[in-house]
């Protein structure tokens, strides 16, 4: 049975998977753009800010690519991913609402990501659906 | 003239996005048609580029910076086409979604873009 599941390397991307590692990609290059060029020209205006779109941008870089990647590991890891995600979110949506202060300029995650249609924080909420179970588990 | 690029350019995203989440909601991946649709798209987002590196090259300020305005006229030309080569990778309904969505992100895009020249 384990050697079946190892046999192939289990697809993550396919049906919504597909839609997933689109969104993704798009808050990768959204998020780590984003952080290029603002700590490559005003790093000393909100380094707190800039420094989180860079990690943010580096997270879901990682999920991207486990998705893309497909296996049992990759699901767990971009499963674990996906929670860090999901809690950076919220941290750093409440905390821009209780200390604005902190952020003289907007991050990819604040105000939970408001500014961008609210997918940073209905992403990974979705792809935790999507991976909670191994594909084999998984009906039809 | 640019201003009025990124409006065609934003709505006809918003029709392509109509248009694949109806072959979505039918349950049928892209077909020819719908590459041909994101053609037309990703030839005026292509339009917007030159025209905007035109603007620039005849010394025409983005009311943002001249970096943010290039940056998002390379991403809105790479957008469309990104998703119509996934939904190559994926021929079912979930494809079509992905262009549809593709569709979405293009739209906003422009509406930045709109902002970011300072129409």
């Amino acid at each position: 049975m384990a050697a079946a599941v190892e046999e192939k390397r289990t697809r993550l991307i396919s049906g919504p998977g597909m839609l997933l590692v689109w969104l993704y990609g798009v808050m990768v290059v959204g998020a780590v753009s984003r952080s290029v060029v603002q700590i490559s020209t005003e790093f000393d205006h909100a380094p707190l800010a800039y420094s989180l779109s860079a990690v943010a941008g580096l997270v879901y870089g990682f999920i991207t690519y486990s998705l893309v990647r497909g296996g049992e590991t990759a699901r767990k890891v971009a499963l674990g991913c996906c929670a860090a995600e999901l809690l950076g979110v919220l941290t750093v949506g409440t905390w821009t609402l209780v200390e604005p202060s902190a952020f003289p300029d907007a991050t990819v995650w604040s105000d939970y990501g408001m500014g961008y249609l609210f997918i940073p924080v209905l992403l990974p909420m979705t792809a935790m659906y999507w991976l909670r179970k191994s594909p084999s588990e998984r009906p039809g | 003239m640019f201003d009025a690029l990124t409006l065609t350019t934003g709505v006809a995203a918003l029709l392509l996005a109509a248009w694949c989440g109806w072959a979505a909601y039918r349950d049928q991946p892209t077909k020819d048609w719908h590459f041909i649709g994101m053609a037309v798209v990703s030839v005026l987002a292509l339009v917007q580029l030159v025209i905007g590196i035109v603007q620039l090259a005849r010394g025409e300020e983005p009311e943002q910076g001249t970096t943010i305005f290039v940056a998002y006229l390379i991403g809105t030309l790479a957008c469309i086409p990104a998703a119509g080569f996934m939904s190559l990778a994926e021929r079912t309904r979930w494809g079509s979604v992905t262009v549809a969505a593709g569709g979405v992100v293009l739209a906003v895009l422009e509406v930045r873009l709109y902002d970011i020249w300072g129409g």
